[in-house]
């Protein structure tokens, strides 16, 4: 049971739109063997969210993305734990992470426009009492996201049939 | 153009008369048949929108760190002949490769010889064992080039049947019948391509112990050896008796996906290599020497890019095989490799009938069954070496096709 769960998520985390019927037949079980385990993993928040690894710059899409990194006084108690929930709720805010090093919290966070991001450091995360310091990271490219390269990768060129 | 050039007839005329007719070219090279996968290759490379299962080679590329060692090494300049047995450093790690995974130990001085992909080790192995006559006992169906590579030796291939009802496994009783005086040796290769099949443990101890009783040599290519989903590969070498009498063939094609870069590598005793590595020396030197660094990175790092891909292969494998048997085209479950060699003799056509059809009607491209012999007639092989998307695409297009004949 552990290891189907396993081999299931692999194969969701490679292509999520992979249907019931197709895992049950790569994985060897009953198709609602698979609904089972895929609802319990929803259930339980082993799985999160289905999403797409879209090239937002290819479909036309202006987007800022900066990593920032945030330097902040812990708090009794809850440590890093209040501040960098406070800053999580914010929808501009992609991710959070408590990282080892020069700093404190890694926010990866999205504006429209450059304007936008810096007015929402500035104002929103500046200025949250026991945060000591930001650096900011703008976003220039991206080269690989989630196992996706974004490079245009060569076509199957092998011999159409071969010994 | 002498015509043309001298505009004298009759100093053309004299030209000819004194030239002789050209000699004809060898009878071995042009009675050896090709191979009954060309002639698909031939009409599936001119058509569009084929889906192929057709492909006898991984479709993952070779896992960046080979590459990136590669790549590393050409710009340190590495790019010199080896020594003609191949890198040291690549012998002692294929060494204790086998060592680790097989318990069998092969001396990296005396006992390894890298060669350009198992092909060649193929090749030199026959022309090493083998004079003018002797018989080499090759189970049928099996891969396009044994026969051959065996004729070209010298030798006389001796075709040996196995069975869909018996999973493909070569029997001993089977062996008997067809052994000679002139019998020299067995050529195996398991996990099987095109059958899938994976020879267990006491299967192979009866053969070894076969070779044993009349002292006949065994080579046994073992390219497939990592891609095994069901049970464990059995190393011919590891077993009581068979050491002094076979020649390991094994590469790094499928295993870490690295086909096109033909490193491969054969073990024996020091007195078949020294043979082999003989032939070697004169006939192609030694290995590329980019491959062979590429292989060393493959050895030391590259067993989790294998675990995924075998992973991969067999969810693969359990979803082709269930899918042709919900089409109606019987199929065992192939143990190892990454094909699976559904009957479709339910559908009235032969292997070869059905494969073209197949491909006009519905450009799907396999190969036809008796491209490995006699005994694949009313099967076809199924690459799985392929995405999940274009198997199903495949399937579908299979399932249409199977229910347009019963029509």
């Amino acid at each position: 049971m552990a290891v189907d769960t396993l081999e299931i998520l692999n194969i969701l985390a490679r292509d999520a739109r992979t249907t019931a019927e197709t895992i049950a037949q790569m994985v060897g079980c009953s198709v609602s063997e698979v609904t089972e385990i895929i609802k319990h993993c929803e259930d339980s928040g082993i799985i999160k969210r289905y999403m797409t690894v879209v090239d937002w710059e290819k479909a036309g899409v202006e987007r800022v993305i900066a990593f920032i990194d945030v330097n902040v006084r812990p708090a009794r108690d809850v440590g890093f734990d209040a501040i960098a929930l406070r800053i999580a709720r914010y929808p501009q805010v992609q991710s959070v992470w408590l990282v080892s090093g020069g700093s404190d919290l890694r926010l990866a966070v999205e504006a429209p426009n450059l304007r936008e991001l810096a007015n929402f450091v500035a104002e929103k995360i500046a200025t949250i009492d026991g945060v000591t310091g930001t650096v900011t990271h703008f976003l220039l490219r991206r080269y690989k996201e989630e196992q996706v390269l974004f490079v245009d990768t060569d076509t199957d060129n092998r011999l159409i049939v071969a010994p | 153009m002498v015509q043309q050039r001298s505009g004298e007839k009759s100093n053309n005329e004299a030209a000819g008369e004194s030239e002789a007719r050209l000699k004809s070219l060898s009878h071995s090279a042009a009675t050896i048949p090709f191979s009954g996968i060309r002639r698909f290759f031939d009409i599936a490379s001119k058509m569009e929108d084929v889906v192929s299962l057709g492909v006898g080679e991984p479709d993952f590329a070779t896992p960046w760190s080979v590459r990136e060692s590669a790549i590393y090494s050409l710009e340190r300049g590495q790019t010199t002949y080896t020594s003609n047995l191949g890198l040291p450093e690549l012998r002692r790690e294929i060494s204790k490769h086998l060592e680790r995974l097989y318990k069998v130990s092969y001396d990296p001085e005396k006992e390894v010889l890298v060669t350009v992909g198992v092909s060649e080790g193929l090749d030199l192995a026959a022309r090493a064992i083998l004079d003018p006559g002797d018989e080499v006992l090759i189970p049928e169906p099996c891969y396009v080039s044994y026969k051959p590579c065996v004729s070209l030796a010298g030798g006389i291939p001796v075709s040996v049947p196995t069975y869909a009802e018996k999973k493909f496994l070569l029997d001993k009783n089977d062996l008997a019948s067809r052994t000679t005086s002139k019998t020299k040796a067995i050529l195996i290769g398991y996990p099987s391509n095109p059958t899938g099949a994976v020879m267990p443990k006491d299967k192979l101890e009866d053969l070894v112990s076969f070779a044993c009783e009349r002292g006949l040599y065994i080579i046994s290519d073992e390219i497939y050896d990592r891609l095994v989903y069901e049970g464990e590969h059995t190393c011919v070498a590891s077993l009581p008796g068979a050491y002094e009498r076979t020649i390991t063939l094994n590469g790094f094609s499928k295993s870490y996906a690295m086909t096109g870069w033909r490193i491969g590598y054969a073990c024996a005793a020091p007195s078949i290599i020294t043979l082999m590595m003989k032939i070697h020396s004169y006939t192609m030197l030694c290995a590329p020497i980019t491959g062979q660094k590429a292989a060393i990175e493959a050895l030391r790092h590259g067993d989790s890019a294998v675990a995924d891909m075998v992973e991969q292969y067999n969810q693969r494998r359990r979803l082709i095989v269930d899918q042709l048997n919900a089409i109606g085209l019987k199929c065992h479950m192939p143990e190892g490799a990454f094909y699976a060699f559904p009957n479709i003799t339910s559908t009235g056509l032969s292997s070869e009938e059905f494969a073209e059809q197949l491909l006009m009607k519905e450009r799907v491209a396999v190969a036809p069954g008796t491209a490995f012999g006699a005994g694949g007639e009313g099967h076809v092989r199924c690459s799985y070496a392929t995405g999940i998307e274009r198997i199903e695409e495949a399937l579908r297009r299979m399932g249409r096709f199977v229910e347009s004949l019963r029509e």
